[in-house]
């Protein structure tokens, strides 16, 4: 797990860029750095020793020197692919991961990447055919971003590096800032950065002298809705499922370096956790955060697992202050606005783990995305139920179940419960149908937007362009599939992934290892039928079946408890740091155009007044914030916020 | 009368969910939760609006969109409550 970045073309000084693109990438890479320059190329590498540690050094070039390297992150089947290389007459020089890319790309090209179980992102040199190849593994675990200026192309690992190149600025897109004002992340390629892109994931670049071309080698795919499954009754399915997830947590337990793992206290994180804890000869390290507030904490559910596996446990508190003290930090590692704070405890997570001596942690993030975990699939379940008896009073009770934690849901008549998850008014043909609240409340915190902002965006529409994105079977599919689906395409790598993932990690150089998200372990649950994995209003259903001899039944039947953080709250009141003030006064706002600053300033009022604050408020609060802080640190029209207060 | 209350109503939603912008008001007859004006946070601000500012006790029966989704429903609803006396005094 590392940095990386380089160009393609003539850089004039190009030794140097490379030199200040490690620099950028440092916290990704703190233990080496090199760099290659050759006539029309260069390579940067910031290296996090994990595999190979004496020989795993980058870039790396094949013995024939006309192919060169850089790679970020893991291939976790790397001891097969090499068993299998040297099978096939190929002499490996060293040790590590990296060299075995290397190998099959020379072997059979642009098709390595299929034979790849990882998360990987990496650029190769190849002289021979004068081209640059790049990838970018199937789930968007490892970021790749890049940008054309000057007949130059640019590529590096997070866009900081990127902003190192000559006359490659920042100024926000408007359509990026718009799309995750609907759907909380921008729709790659876009970025929040104008002209600046994100290669998708599961896809490949090649850049030459043609120019550029992108194509996918593999996607999220379901059954038509209908068509006979092969897992017929649950037991040899929860069978092949732990398996699957056995192998998935194996392989990435392989590293020369301790590998830890995150405890939330929730089910995914406690089952690998509890595989985790069975592969290795010492007690396993944990690490897990906790809260003031008692609606976000969960310390109890992680002592009891840590106890009953018994791991050496270890805990960063996250008190009320906290959020807001770290929040200028976590936006210049996000490099995006967001919408919620929950990223912020997450990057006070992997400073302990950086702490404590470790760097690569397994998390059981992506197991609410494969086995259905989300309130949202329960949610698009119930409003489906209520529309085929739309006058029904009985049946909107159920919202009530599904989010216990909403106190202003909790008060609601049933008549007002059928309004907000629109019964009666969506359309279940729609292809969002099981999003249409979720972006419906999003959207509602583009009120803020200025004149200027919602003059340039006239007749765009976010989430239009999402469903123009759809494959072609998408219609077929069951609708928790097609739920299922718009989760792990948009939202797990635009913001889980990357805001609350990869970036929080990498903050503070730790390397986050998701055995849910094994592309086998996804293709299996993808065939499951849709009740193994949301049974009535029980999520994960097939998971908790495959697992239970393995969790406390205090664990195993826990239901469902949303990772949140304090929003607003977190940056009013007493005691509120100056930024905020400083970044949501009127004349701040104003100079930075994007918002309406008589509005922002009676939210910000509102916000103060330490009343309870819904979901609209909450959102446009933490957006706007970051959205600030995000012209701040990295464009010329930011005021300086954070050096003004 | 309604137009009174119509008034002060729209005042409140104007400043308090829409932060004063009121080019984006809504028409007398517009839905505020589709055209997500309010969520329902909002409707338990409007609801404490709406009690203490026009003198009225709602009951949870009260609290239902037929009466409180539209400027229009909300000014009918309070004005029907004043003439059955269940306006204990207006502001």
């Amino acid at each position: 797990m590392c940095g990386f970045g380089g160009y393609l073309g003539s850089v004039a000084e190009g030794e140097q860029l490379l030199h200040s693109m490690t620099q950028a990438l440092l916290h990704r890479g703190p233990d080496e750095q090199g760099v290659f320059a050759a006539p029309g190329v260069g390579l940067a590498h910031a290296r996090l020793s994990i595999v190979g540690l004496s020989d795993g050094r980058q870039p790396m070039q094949d013995e024939s020197g006309t192919l060169t390297i850089a790679f970020n992150g893991e291939i976790f089947n790397y001891v097969e692919l090499r068993e299998e290389l040297r099978a096939r007459g190929r002499r490996l020089r060293t040790s590590s991961d990296t060299e075995v890319i290397l190998h099959l790309y020379d072997e059979i090209g642009a098709d390595c990447v299929t034979r790849l179980n990882g998360d990987f992102a990496f650029a190769i040199h190849d002289a021979r055919q004068n081209r640059l190849f790049l990838a970018r593994d199937r789930m968007g675990v490892r970021p790749l971003f890049y940008t054309l200026k000057a007949g130059i192309f640019y590529f590096a690992s997070e866009v900081k590096a990127l902003l190192q190149a000559p006359g490659v600025v920042a100024e926000i897109d408007p359509v990026a800032l718009d799309q995750i004002f609907t759907l909380w992340a921008p729709i790659a390629p876009r970025t929040p950065f104008r002209d600046i892109c994100e290669l998708q994931p599961a896809s490949l670049m090649i850049v030459d002298e043609s120019g550029i071309s992108t194509r996918s080698y593999w996607q999220m795919d379901f059954p038509d809705a209908g068509e006979a499954s092969r897992h017929r009754s649950a037991a040899p399915a929860a069978e092949e499922l732990r398996a699957l997830l056995t192998d998935a947590t194996r392989i990435r337990m392989r590293a020369d370096v301790p590998v830890g793992s995150y405890l939330s206290g929730g089910l995914d994180s406690s089952i690998v956790s509890a595989l985790a804890a069975g592969m290795t000869p010492q007690a396993l390290r944990t690490f897990s955060v906790s809260f003031d507030s008692a609606e976000h904490d969960e310390s109890a559910f992680q002592a009891e697992m840590a106890r009953a596996l018994g791991t050496r446990h270890s805990t960063v508190h996250c008190a009320q202050g906290d959020i807001a003290a770290i929040f200028p930090d976590v936006i210049r590692f996000t490099e995006r606005p967001i919408l919620r704070t929950a990223p912020a405890p997450l990057f006070k997570l992997s400073g302990l783990v950086r702490e404590d001596g470790l760097k690569v942690v397994l998390t059981g993030e992506g197991a609410d995305e494969v086995f259905a975990g989300y309130d949202i699939f329960k949610e698009a379940r119930v409003r489906r139920f209520c529309a085929r008896q739309p006058q029904s009073r009985i049946r909107p009770h159920l919202f009530r179940k599904l989010y216990p934690y909403l106190p202003g849901l909790r008060q609601q008549s049933a008549e007002y419960l059928a309004a907000f998850f629109g019964v009666g008014g969506d359309t279940l043909g729609d292809p969002l149908f099981s999003h249409g609240p979720r972006l419906r409340g999003t959207a509602a915190a583009k009120l803020f937007f200025s004149a200027d902002l919602r003059a340039s965006l006239a007749g765009y529409d976010a989430a239009e362009e999402m469903a123009s994105l759809l494959p072609e079977n998408f219609a077929r599919w069951h609708p928790l599939h097609q739920a299922q689906y718009l989760e792990s395409r948009f939202l797990l790598p635009g913001y889980i992934l990357s805001s609350q993932g990869d970036r929080m990690a990498m903050a503070h150089g730790v390397e986050g290892r998701f055995p849910f998200l094994d592309h086998r372990l996804v293709e299996f649950a993808a065939g499951l039928p849709p009740e193994m994995k949301l049974r009535g209003l029980t999520e994960k259903h097939i998971l908790r079946e495959a697992t239970k001899d393995i969790l406390p039944p205090l664990i195993s039947q826990r239901p469902k408890q949303p990772y949140r953080a304090p929003d607003s709250r977190s940056f009013t009141g007493a005691g509120a740091l100056d930024y905020v003030r400083e970044a949501m006064r009127e004349e701040t706002v104003a100079a930075g155009g994007l918002f309406n600053p008589k509005a922002v300033a009676k939210l910000h009022a509102k916000c103060g007044t330490g009343e309870a604050n819904g979901f609209r408020d909450n959102t446009a609060f933490v957006g706007i914030l970051s959205t600030q802080l995000w012209l701040d640190t990295f464009t010329t029209a930011g005021a300086g916020i954070t050096k003004a207060a | 009368m309604t137009d009174t209350i119509k008034s002060k109503v729209k005042h409140f939603i104007v400043e308090n969910f829409l932060f004063g912008d009121a080019s984006q008001a809504p028409a007398d007859n517009a839905s505020l939760i589709e055209n997500d004006i309010i969520d329902s946070t909002g409707v338990l601000e409007l609801v404490a609006f709406i009690e203490e500012h026009f003198a009225i006790a709602m009951s949870d029966a009260d609290i239902v969109p037929a009466n409180l989704d539209s400027l229009d429903r909300i000014a009918a609803f309070v004005a029907a409550r004043s003439s059955t006396g269940q306006v204990e005094a207006a502001e």
